[in-house]
């Protein structure tokens, strides 16, 4: 399988993010702590087929976060992003 | 809480099947009854999760086809012979079924109606699934934002929702432009080939129009597309998309 075919975004770690944050993160910026580069997180790479899910800095390649889910616990490393700027939810 | 009702985390609710629609050969769509669904946006998508009896399970995302407004939520499939979950869903599954989803999730790949400005879509197989939503939430909505849909597709048979884009294209403001990469009718003057920067600069609404951009399809598709409009003058962040690997089987 081509390498390419692997490589999805943002987007489908929403419901991911889903499980573990009660706002939506795909639609909060975020800034690479390798590159600076800031962009939207459902713009940003996502590799899913490794034993967890990693998110990759579309700009620098910088791993910006990685989940791990398994044996009741979930594991977040987010040492390569800097900040998240969260959109507020619309009330109602 | 009144707090937790709107900042409520992700949960999973049962869908009843309420009718499979063929679209081709290989995808289907599911039209879902859903208790107490919270409404989408036009482009979201939902989880799905299939339970074995053994108790293990699988779960994929894929793109809400309905519109908001609708009464039942649509999913359009499509089956990838090697997939874990595509297959039951095209294949196994019959109307009274149930399956257990989440969503809507995703608040990127979005369009809302309201902005002026053109819209471009761009799909690559069942990439045109969310783009759909989109047209149709267009309709929905009386609005008269200016469309373009660029849909890519390996032979007509394997067109989606093939009839309706037909009918979609005599509405005033809304365009349907096909390109066959393997196989076209006799006949055909349109495109036969991947989707490629002169394409995109034939068909594309120009840059200074403001237009926004939603690709949807497969990575390699995507990405060419993306880079080929952002080449072409588009801003980059005016550019939206979502990318599908093989995993969405």
């Amino acid at each position: 399988m081509h390498d390419d075919d692997l490589r999805l975004d943002g987007n489908s770690a929403a419901g991911l993010f889903g499980e573990l944050f009660a706002v939506d993160l795909t639609a909060a910026r975020c800034r690479c702590a390798g590159c600076g580069a800031t962009e939207q997180l459902a713009a940003e790479v996502v590799y899913a087929h490794a034993p967890g899910t990693v998110m990759r800095c579309v700009h620098c390649g910088n791993a910006m976060a990685v989940v791990v889910h398994g044996s009741g616990r979930y594991w977040l490393g987010v040492s390569g992003m800097s900040w998240l700027e969260i959109p507020e939810p619309a009330s109602g | 809480m009144e707090r937790a009702a709107v900042l409520g985390r992700l949960t999973w609710r049962l869908a009843e099947v309420a009718d499979i629609v063929a679209e081709t050969a290989r995808a289907a769509t599911l039209v879902l009854e859903v208790d107490g669904w919270p409404g989408h946006r036009a482009g979201q998508h939902v989880d799905v999760r299939l339970t074995a009896e053994d108790g293990y399970q699988a779960q994929r995302s894929y793109s809400i086809a309905s519109a908001p407004g609708e009464r039942v939520l649509r999913l359009t499939v499509e089956r990838l012979d090697d997939g874990e979950v595509s297959p039951y869903l095209v294949g196994e599954l019959r109307r009274g079924d149930s399956i257990e989803i989440r969503g809507p999730v995703g608040g990127y790949f979005v369009w809302e109606p309201g902005a002026a400005q053109p819209v471009l879509l761009v799909a690559g197989g069942s990439g045109v699934v969310p783009l759909a939503a989109m047209l149709r939430r267009r309709l929905e909505t009386g609005a008269a934002t200016p469309m373009k849909l660029l849909y890519s597709s390996r032979a007509p048979a394997d067109v989606i929702y093939a009839n309706e884009l037909e009918q979609l294209a005599d509405v005033d403001g809304i365009d349907v432009i096909h390109t066959f990469t393997r196989s076209h009718p006799d006949g055909w003057e349109g495109y036969t080939r991947r989707i490629d920067a002169a394409m995109l600069a034939e068909v594309a609404w120009p840059a200074s129009q403001g237009p926004a951009a939603f690709v949807c399809g497969p990575t390699r598709l995507v990405e060419a597309v993306a880079d080929g409009l952002v080449a072409g003058g588009y801003p980059p962040a005016s550019v939206r998309t979502e990318r599908f690997g093989p995993t969405g089987g």
